[in-house]
């Protein structure tokens, strides 16, 4: 059987990171030659299996000859390339970049390296000043580019907002909103092909929308939760792991994760059943697996209520789980 | 695509607006109209789709022009004739300031208040609209500088189904606006007023302004228009890069990057479609000579592109203006028709070549002069900057070989052509070379565009404006807009040439020349500048998208009660937002407000 | 499929059945892939095709011949494909020597052009992919359709390629593995012939056990059976017959004489109400250890998550149990036991342990030995020269129209399909809560709704041959007049089966789902 010619079989670039040789394969990027020689970049808006959007810029490093550091993510590797991954202005780029976010947008529900990189780049958000006060519902999504109102400088604004919860599968929640475009992609051009959304607005009122700011079904959305899938903050989240942390019932350490297979068509999608107490509380599937890349369809993702268990053999949906479980209210 | 709208129609009246732009509701697009053939077969695919894609934003701006805003059922309409996701309709639509999706009167006033024009006045001309009262039929909202920084203040004035216009010189007392809704100041044109050298033999650039009719292609013949274009010709494409390369020219948008560099790559590029864009989106404050050129000779950018694009194997170039240049805008279109006519433009046009051009109007966005936005923004994209490399040169326009140069870049290109490169770089100074323009604005006698030869000193150039008015000192300059920085009246001597300005650590920009006197209040000033950047930032970076609030934060504390650990916090930014920002934007967001620190103009 | 140049889908509408699928078939078309789409609707699917062809419902086979006739009288065959990896050519190529592109228009109802502009792309490519669904299976004549299909990527050597090839999409996780397993009425595991005396003789030689030396029946035949009275008892397992049947009516009838039924299932479904003994399962899935195989023979592992709810039970351990209590002591083997076991005898099958499938992410058979990588596509044999084993036989397939013809008082063709965030007869989607939930509907096209004054919403009478039932009106701008179209998601509140025809293909035993005819009527007005 004859493959389509690859990158691999043309001659490797070789390039010096952090004082070391490393060759990599044409076309490769500095982020991939530096995780082939094991040096750790930070990312946020990178995900192997979306397009490169560079836009979080957390992965920048220092190549001679550069006015400017760069995105590790999307520079392709060249012939004698000279990177510092770890250089002062790395590290100082690095740290403000996590204040700027810290600063603005609620990173509690943040993938754990998140705050690893805040320790180690001794990011210190609270220098800023104060949260401003969260914004009320929908003030954000109805923001005109251009002036902005009086500023004082003794809050630090931030994007805190009500969490959107105007389905019955997912809650967005815009305070924890980084706008790594990893969602717009997830649901546009690198995979779903439904663009239910988008990036509106301009600069800091910059956000993610529908159209016209719709509730996600009265628009395109078709709740394959594949934007889910990729937000690194939580901003995304399905209702039901929002229902059971507003319960304080979320439990991680109780949790465990089994790789099989979904039960609906015959594609073959890999799923991960995320259960906690004999139930599942949420489905993903691997990025490395070639059949989904990390992607599901509605069913796969939400289409288990007819196996959750409730005691011996009531089966039914996570919200009348809450509602037995829920814990009293604090006296 | 399987592509979801809502259930919204347009109204007959936005149906036309959009059918001026589009042409008839397409039987190949989300349209669904029903033909017996449509219920059997339909070909569409990603193709077609993405063909028209651009046609997005002029779509969206006629529905704005004409309407006065855009409805949802102008969008939908829109996105069902382009095939364009509802959604990234809403996010194209919601990034321009200049469009509205929230209904609106007929009338909307953008009235500037940016540097120039709050020292005019512009603060008290919007309280007087503020505590007015409503005119009905009438709103007003501030502006970003408009480019009309010689004749402050002004106003840019939307009007649903009529010509858009420019208020200038606006008196601060009397509201520009009667009960009725009409204009009650006049909006007269004084090309004399921009151009005090007007007929000065010595002028390049400038030597048709004032002397030449810019609404005829006669006039402009009859004054050795279009020698150029024949001379180019008749040279061949080779040997006009040759002689662009002989001539030192270097872009005059604020990168004053070597044009032939541009031109060489494309017209070596094996890809055979390849584009030329003139950047037309004049937006820097302070900046206003481009308008100048492109109201009062817009036939020589005409020619002037015609030339460039022949050089470089382009048959289509693009002009992006700013959309808030409404006379320019006119003028532009009506040379282009007039071209069109003479056989100047188009297919096989009586020179040989085939060559065209598609005028632009950005809706309101800053950051559409940065190169790369500008492209995204005429792909019917937000108007994000891309990452580069891949430089415009390689991956351009629509993915292909672009050469994108400045309006006053392009002009210089018809003398080189007729006079050679070589005599072309015998002017000015080895490194900077032929004639340049600057805006001379604020605390001057005579603001206005002003031609000199590279080598002129700032003071100069503050001569030429006549020198401050009566009583007035300087205490600072702002050279090259608010991307560039405040320098001192030590600089005077200065050569506004780019090796002098780099060896003093500051940059021409766009050749913005603002002069400030004792009186000046540049706290108010520097938080113009912080507002602006915050205002204009794409949001797409981090650094970039906070690094501007930060830094408007911290500034408004300065101001108030400096403390070390602020000052300490701009540098950080600054420096950050220098280094890992994604475009030139954020690079210099902060330059102008560090440089005034650091020359104590606050204190 | 991502290197595929052309693609057509016939009879799939991949977009809303088979989502992650279609993902690649976004990613072939994003580079540059020519998308083409058959099928009556203009379906989710149908929107990204850069053509789409209207075809009418059971037309498929004159459609195929047409392209075929077409592709032949401009030359454009692989020739050298032809001479040496296939058989049977001429006979194939007298055959549809009729179907000029005018009479494929006039049986089909798609434009000339439209059939033209698919015969040549398809026929030019280099790499050209070509994958149908049910609506070419549930039809009468259904391993006609699928012949026909084969025809043409024969005819075009668009098989056994990197690229290139025929792709059935299997709507169910393992229906593949099922067959692959055995669980057809002729087959040993790995397709291995059950009237094969060596082979037979092999199974029963590790089982220490007699197996019947005839094939069985298949389920269509089953109700034959059942109907001349041969079948008296039935063991279900995971099969919901009583709702998921073609004409329900008499399915259910035929069940209800039966003197036993025995069913397992994870839900108490409407055949385990009408049970003598009902085996509480676990679901396969995610109750129990196991593999299944999708669409494109790739076997990959299922792991338990979830303690099975009260006295359910894995498949495998109610199946050993009920030997033990029949006197054969099975034990209660491990997945992993059954698993060997069965790969000790199938070949196909041989290479595939447990711990290689884990390591790759599962295996796509044939996978003879541990050292076998399995094959990311079949039949590249035919490109050998000479090609290694029997060649390819070209089948001349006739067209026959669909068995439940339109006339006068069934002037409307209803077909069936499936939406996105609903499942077969929906025991499994319904008690999901999607907030895209259309609901049993029965989609008429605007023009039909104006013609019989029916508004969204508005509850219609439909009625077959067979039965009437009730159903709201969708008004769907995917039809057009003539074509209405229905789900099988919601038997509960539209028993859809109560209409279609029990019309089946002998050679695979599916019904004619896909082509009723029916009347739809607007409901008298209420009095008072």
């Amino acid at each position: 059987m004859t493959l389509p010619e690859t990158s691999e079989t043309r001659e490797a670039v070789r390039l010096t990171i952090d004082g070391a040789p490393v060759e990599v394969r044409p076309g490769a990027t500095l982020l991939e030659a530096c995780r082939q020689m094991g040096t750790d970049v930070p990312t946020l808006c990178y995900l192997e299996t979306l397009t490169p959007v560079n836009v979080c810029r957390i992965c920048v490093v220092e190549v001679e000859r550069n006015r400017t550091l760069v995105p590790a993510c999307s520079r392709i590797a060249e012939e004698g390339m000279v990177v510092k991954t770890d250089s002062d202005r790395v590290r100082h780029s690095r740290k403000m970049i996590l204040e700027f976010l810290g600063s603005s947008v609620d990173l509690s529900a943040a993938e754990d390296e998140v705050g690893e990189w805040m320790r180690q780049y001794q990011a210190e958000p609270a220098r800023y000043g104060p949260q401003s006060e969260p914004t009320v519902a929908g003030e954000r999504d109805r923001r005109h580019p251009g002036h902005h109102g009086e500023v004082n400088g003794r809050t630090a604004e931030g994007v805190h907002q009500p969490t959107k919860v105007d389905n019955t599968l997912y809650v967005r929640d815009y305070s924890r909103c980084i706008l790594c475009y990893k969602c717009v992609e997830a649901c546009g051009i690198d995979a779903q092909g439904t663009y239910a959304i988008a990036v509106a607005g301009r600069g800091f009122d910059a956000r993610i929308s529908t159209e016209m700011d719709l509730p996600l079904g009265d628009g395109a959305c078709v709740f394959c939760g594949n934007c889910i899938g990729v937000c690194p903050t939580g901003a995304l989240m399905f209702r039901s792991e929002w229902e059971l942390r507003r319960a304080e019932l979320w439990d991680p350490d109780a949790q465990s994760v089994t790789r099989t297979v979904c039960s609906y068509c015959g594609v073959g999608c890999n799923l991960e059943l995320h259960t906690q107490d004999n139930r599942i509380v949420k489905v993903t599937s691997p990025q490395d697996h070639d059949v989904t890349s990390g992607h599901l369809c509605i069913k796969g993702r939400f289409g288990y209520d007819y196996v959750q268990n409730l005691g011996d053999v009531d089966r039914s949906s996570i919200d009348e789980v809450l509602a037995k479980a829920r814990r009293p209210a604090p006296e | 695509m399987d592509l979801r709208f809502t259930d919204a129609q347009p109204t007959a009246a936005e149906r036309e607006a959009v059918e001026s732009v589009l042409g008839p509701a397409g039987m190949d697009s989300h349209q669904r109209i029903r033909t017996a053939s449509n219920l059997r077969i339909f070909a569409t695919g990603m193709q077609s789709v993405s063909d028209r894609r651009h046609l997005l934003l002029p779509a969206l701006e006629t529905v704005q022009s004409e309407i006065g805003w855009v409805s949802e059922g102008a969008l939908m309409h829109i996105c069902r004739e382009l095939s364009v996701p509802p959604a990234e309709a809403w996010g194209v639509a919601t990034f321009y300031s200049l469009i509205s999706v929230d209904p609106s009167p007929p009338v909307v006033l953008h009235v500037c208040d940016d540097i120039v024009c709050r020292r005019a006045g512009a603060l008290d001309l919007m309280e007087g609209l503020e505590s007015n009262g409503r005119t009905p039929g009438v709103r007003w909202l501030p502006s970003p500088c408009l480019g009309q920084c010689d004749r402050a203040p002004a106003a840019y004035i939307q009007r649903a189904g009529e010509e858009d216009g420019v208020l200038v010189s606006m008196d601060p007392q009397t509201r520009p606006i009667g009960p009725d809704g009409g204009v009650i100041s006049s909006n007269g044109h004084h090309p004399s007023a921009a151009v005090p050298q007007a007929g000065e033999p010595h002028l390049r650039l400038l030597r048709r302004v004032g002397a030449v009719n810019p609404r005829s292609l006669d006039s402009y013949l009859e004054a050795g228009g279009y020698r150029a274009l024949e001379a180019a010709v008749e040279m061949g494409p080779a040997a006009v890069v040759a002689e662009i390369k002989a001539s030192g020219l270097r872009g005059r948008g604020g990168a004053a990057f070597p044009a032939w560099i541009k031109w060489e790559a494309v017209a070596d590029s094996p890809d055979p479609v390849r584009y030329l864009i003139c950047n037309a989106d004049e937006s820097e404050p302070g900046t206003f000579k481009d308008r100048v050129l492109m109201e009062d000779d817009p036939f020589s950018v005409i020619e002037a592109m015609t030339i460039s694009g022949h050089a470089i194997g382009a048959r289509q170039g693009y002009l992006y203006i700013r959309g808030e240049y409404p006379l320019a805008t006119r003028r532009l279109r009506s040379a282009i028709d007039q071209a069109r006519r003479a056989g100047l433009l188009g297919e096989s046009t009586r020179s040989g070549i085939s060559f065209d051009i598609d005028l632009r109007r950005g809706q309101g966005a800053y950051i559409c002069g940065e190169e790369t936005a500008l492209m995204n923004s005429i792909e019917g994209l937000r108007g994000e900057p891309r990452n580069k490399p891949p430089f415009p040169t390689v991956s351009g326009l629509f993915g292909k070989p672009t050469v994108i140069n400045n309006v006053e870049t392009l002009c210089n290109v018809l003398d080189i052509v007729t006079d050679g490169g070589a005599a072309f770089a015998s002017v000015g100074t080895p490194q900077s070379t032929g004639p340049k323009l600057f805006c001379l604005s604020g605390s001057v006698r005579r603001p206005g565009t002003y031609e000199v030869e590279f080598g002129a000193t700032l003071g100069d150039l503050i001569e030429l404006a006549g020198g401050l008015p009566e009583g007035r000192r300087l205490r600072a300059v702002l050279l090259g807009g608010a991307a560039g920085s405040f320098v001192l009246p030590d600089l005077l001597e200065m050569p506004l040439t780019f090796e002098a300005a780099s060896e003093a650590g500051v940059s021409l920009g766009s050749g913005v020349i603002m002069a400030f006197d004792q009186h000046t209040d540049f706290g108010d000033i520097l938080a113009r500048i912080a507002a602006f950047f915050r205002d204009e930032t794409c949001g797409q970076c981090v650094p970039c998208r906070v690094g501007t609030v930060r830094v408007e934060e911290a500034l408004a504390r300065i101001r108030r009660d400096p403390q070390p650990g602020d000052l300490e916090l701009i540098e950080d930014i600054d420096l950050a937002m220098r280094d890992a920002s994604i475009c030139g934007l954020g690079h210099t967001a902060a330059i102008a407000l560090r440089s005034a620190l650091e020359l104590g103009l606050l204190e | 499929m991502d290197d595929a140049e052309v693609v057509i889908l016939w009879g799939s509408n991949a977009r809303a059945a088979h989502p992650i699928f279609f993902h690649r078939i976004i990613r072939a078309v994003r580079r540059g892939a020519t998308l083409f789409c058959v099928d009556p609707r203009r379906s989710e699917s149908a929107e990204w095709a850069d053509l789409w062809l209207g075809i009418d419902v059971g037309s498929d086979i004159a459609l195929s011949n047409a392209v075929a006739r077409e592709i032949l009288a401009n030359r454009l065959e692989n020739r050298e494909f032809i001479e040496r990896a296939t058989l049977n050519f001429d006979e194939y190529a007298e055959s549809v020597e009729e179907w000029t592109l005018e009479r494929g228009e006039e049986v089909t109802g798609v434009p000339a052009e439209a059939i033209r502009s698919l015969a040549h792309t398809y026929a030019k490519a280099d790499r050209a992919q070509l994958c149908w669904t049910l609506g070419i299976t549930e039809h009468h004549n259904a391993t006609d359709n699928v012949l026909a299909l084969i025809n043409l990527a024969l005819l075009c050597g668009h098989v056994g390629r990197y690229g290139s090839g025929l792709v059935p999409l299997r709507g169910q996780n393992n229906v593949q593995g099922g067959g692959d397993m055995g669980a057809i009425p002729n087959k040993f595991p790995g397709f291995q012939d059950v009237e094969s005396d060596e082979i037979r003789g092999r199974f029963e030689t590790a089982w220490n056990a007699s197996v019947p030396p005839r094939k069985g029946l298949h389920l269509t035949q089953m109700f034959e059976a059942m109907e001349e009275g041969h079948l008296r008892g039935l063991y279900v397992i995971g099969e919901n017959p009583a709702e998921s049947e073609a004409d329900v009516n008499r399915a259910r009838g035929l069940l209800e004489g039966l003197d036993f039924i025995v069913v397992q299932d994870i839900f108490l479904t409407r055949t385990a109400q009408m049970a003598d003994v009902v085996f509480p399962a676990a679901a396969d899935w995610c109750e129990a250890e196991g593999t299944v195989t999708s669409s494109e023979r790739r076997v990959q592992r299922v792991r338990p998550a979830l303690r099975p709810p009260g006295e359910a039970r894995t498949d495998s351990h109610i199946i050993c149990s009920l030997a033990t209590a029949m006197g054969r002591d099975w034990g209660l083997p491990a997945a992993e036991e059954v698993w060997d076991e069965m790969r000790s005898l199938s070949p196909m099958h041989g290479g595939m342990s447990y711990r290689r499938l884990e390591e790759n992410g599962g295996l796509q058979w044939p996978c003879y030995d541990e050292d076998h990588p399995g094959e990311l596509f079949l039949h590249s044999r035919l490109w050998a020269n000479p090609p290694g084993g029997p060649l390819a036989p070209f089948f001349p397939v006739e067209w026959v129209p669909p068995v439940d013809r339109l006339t006068e008082d069934y002037p409307t063709r209803l077909t069936t399909g499936r939406h996105l965030d609903s499942y077969n007869t929906g025991v499994q989607s319904g008690s999901m809560k999607s907030p895209i939930r259309i609901g049993g509907t029965i989609d008429i096209s605007p023009e039909d709704c104006t013609e019989w004054g029916v508004s969204e919403g508005e509850e219609v009478r439909v009625t077959s041959r067979r039965g009437s039932i009730t159903v709201p009106a969708r008004v769907d701008e995917s039809l057009r007049p003539g074509l209405v179209f229905m789900s099988l998601h919601f038997p509960e509140e539209v028993d859809i089966n109560q209409l279609t025809i029990e019309a089946w293909d002998p050679k695979s035993g599916t019904a004619e789902f896909k082509a009723t005819a029916v009347r739809v009527e607007k409901m008298p007005a209420q009095v008072g």
